[in-house]
């Protein structure tokens, strides 16, 4: 059963097109990634699905009930991990959790039982009575994770939950997205970490300029997209000349050239033998090659 | 928005509890430096003004300088604390802080937040009359009898000082541009409704300015005529006065922020 529908979705803002009818739909228990380079929309659509930012056209349904008319039911059972951290610094961790409960109407004892459960989930029942200004952004990070699951979620909403974070704790949060997924809840976060997001998502679309690009599961998209291998080689024309009279499927990028084949290992003999170039390299097809082959190479600003 | 949508009954409930506690729970970390000014501020004034000044000045309508003041001290406590707290205050918890964001991602909404806001800063004004109740009934510089009544009417004059906070802060650019309606309205007021010299000593035309369109007039008026313990029935009017400007300030403030917020 799908938790998530959206259809025909549009977000404008004075006089930006943020997000430019997109459909899509996120089944209860998936974990599912919205990938993008920076501006493309994937902030303005988190968002949305939270019921903060009104939708202007097109539906959007949550656990099948309308975004815009149920927006108390729907957030009751939604976790949000934000971009931007946003923890109350007028409170030392622990009491950040307790406070956040009252939110969701959870009594006293039970808030209480949950946040010390949740700072061991996250590893930070040592820093309980800090005050949260003092917490290194790994930490910050962590114990939003764990305020997003004070009320228990069905799904949670990540906005780029590993920002920033140094490879132990980004495992770790990863770690327990997992554990979570595990237990049954949906998952659907944002993520410039390809590499993890082809690990981990069950299925993710690629947008761009608020459209999607691309839609599927990690290995579904490199094979449709990029095939499953690339050969790298040093641009040189001897080199094009080879590739366009085996009409392989390659592009220039700067000093490189990519040859994208579901055969690494004939395209790579064919330009070795057959051409004499000595200097290229065969590897597997990333979900980063499909990214940068369908957003291109060029820098938003 | 069309100009009806600025005063359209806002969708509060009772999750709005939760920020208030929110704001009471931070409030209450620094008890004692939060309770210091409102305990001590009455009793510099009265020394500085009501005893030191007071005795050249004689007596106004038949009541000594520190008495006629008295009142005045407590309704300009009320104007401070909740303005002050709805616009600076929370300016810094909604942009600096993003507490609101925080709490919109919950089953809580946009006007909860603003409604808890302003009740929370109501509650600091009636926090600073029922502090400065005592210190100033004992130099006998107030009616005890009708003494109490002055807190539910500080409760008022607080949420009316605390939405005309929330509109700056909903218009605001910055937080250096609530500056403006500090120099502009909130110290003139201090000055000019009646405070520290009767308002009939000023010209008439600016009488009427002031009782049309300052709300510190209003207040003082009001526990003015609870502290002499003369409740006459133009405390009605005073009281008319509060309740409905009040009641339109608090739908423009909160339908402002959701306008400022909800993008
Ligand atoms: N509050 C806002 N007002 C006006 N424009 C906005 C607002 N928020 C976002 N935008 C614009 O909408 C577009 C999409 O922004 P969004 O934040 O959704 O991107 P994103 O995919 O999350 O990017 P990033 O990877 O940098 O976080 C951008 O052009 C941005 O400038
Ligand atoms: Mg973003």
């Amino acid at each position: 059963m799908p938790v998530i529908v959206a259809r025909g979705l549009v977000k404008k803002y004075k006089d930006t097109l943020a997000v430019d009818n997109i459909t899509f739909s996120i089944e209860e228990g998936e974990m599912f990634g919205f990938l993008g380079p920076n501006g493309a929309g994937k902030t303005t659509t988190m968002r949305m699905i939270q019921c903060v930012s009104p939708v202007t056209s097109g539906s959007l349904e949550i656990f099948g009930m309308d975004a815009m008319s149920h927006p108390r039911e729907i957030k009751s059972h939604l976790g949000v991990v934000p971009q931007e951290n946003n923890l109350d610094m007028d409170f030392t961790v622990y009491e950040n959790l307790v406070v956040f409960s009252r939110y969701f109407d959870i009594p006293r004892d039970e808030a209480e039982r949950r946040a010390t459960e949740l700072l061991e989930f996250v590893h930070l029942e040592d820093k309980k009575d800090t005050m949260t200004e003092s917490l290194s952004g790994g930490m910050k990070r962590r114990l939003i994770l764990a305020r997003a699951l004070i009320n228990r979620p069905r799904m949670l909403i990540l906005d780029e939950p590993t920002v920033g974070l140094d490879p132990q704790a980004r495992h770790m949060i990863w770690d327990k997205l997992r554990a979570l997924k595990k237990q049954g809840v949906t998952v659907v976060l944002t993520s410039h970490y390809l590499d993890e997001v082809e690990k981990l998502c069950d299925r993710l679309v690629v947008m761009d300029y608020g459209k999607i690009l691309v839609e599927g599961s990690p290995s579904q998209v490199i094979r449709e997209y990029v095939g499953s291998g690339i050969v790298e080689a040093e641009k040189d024309p001897e080199l094009i000349r080879c590739l366009e009279m085996k009409e392989a499927n390659y592009e220039v990028i700067g000093e490189l050239v990519h040859v994208y084949t579901d055969n690494p290992k004939q395209i790579a003999e064919y330009l070795t033998m057959e051409c004499s170039i000595s200097k290229l390299s065969a590897r597997p097809a990333t979900l980063e090659d499909v990214f940068l082959k369908m957003t291109g190479r060029r820098l938003r600003e | 928005m069309r100009i009806s949508e600025y005063f359209r009954l806002p969708k509060v409930s009772s999750k709005s509890y939760a920020v208030w506690q929110r704001n009471k729970d931070v409030f209450a970390k620094d008890i004692k430096l939060n309770f210091l000014p409102p305990f001590l501020e009455p009793l510099l004034y009265l020394v500085a003004l009501g005893f030191g000044l007071g005795r050249f000045v004689e007596s106004i309508d038949g009541v000594p300088y520190a008495k006629f003041i008295a009142p005045a001290l407590i309704s300009i406590s009320v104007m401070y604390a909740s303005f002050f707290e709805c616009s600076y205050g929370s300016y810094v918890r909604m942009y600096y802080q993003k507490t609101f964001d925080a709490i919109i991602a919950t089953p809580v909404t946009i006007e909860d937040v603003i409604a808890g806001e302003l009740l929370w800063g109501a509650t600091r004004s009636m926090v600073n009359a029922t502090v400065m109740i005592p210190v100033i009934a004992l130099f006998g510089l107030i009616d005890i009898r009708y003494a109490l009544l002055i807190i539910p009417f500080a409760f008022l004059g607080g949420l009316l000082f605390g939405a005309i906070g929330m509109c700056f802060t909903a218009v605001t650019p910055n937080i250096m541009s609530i500056n403006y309606p500090v120099l502009l309205f909130i110290t003139p007021m201090f000055l000019f409704s009646g405070t520290f010299f009767p308002l009939n000593a000023l010209p008439e035309p600016i009488q009427y300015f002031a009782i049309a369109f300052l709300p510190l007039t209003h207040i003082v008026n009001g526990i003015r005529l609870i502290g002499y313990g003369t409740l006459e029935p133009v405390i009605l009017f005073d009281l008319a006065w509060i309740v409905v400007v009040c009641a339109v300030l608090l739908l423009l403030s909160i339908n402002l922020m959701r306008k400022r917020l909800i993008v």
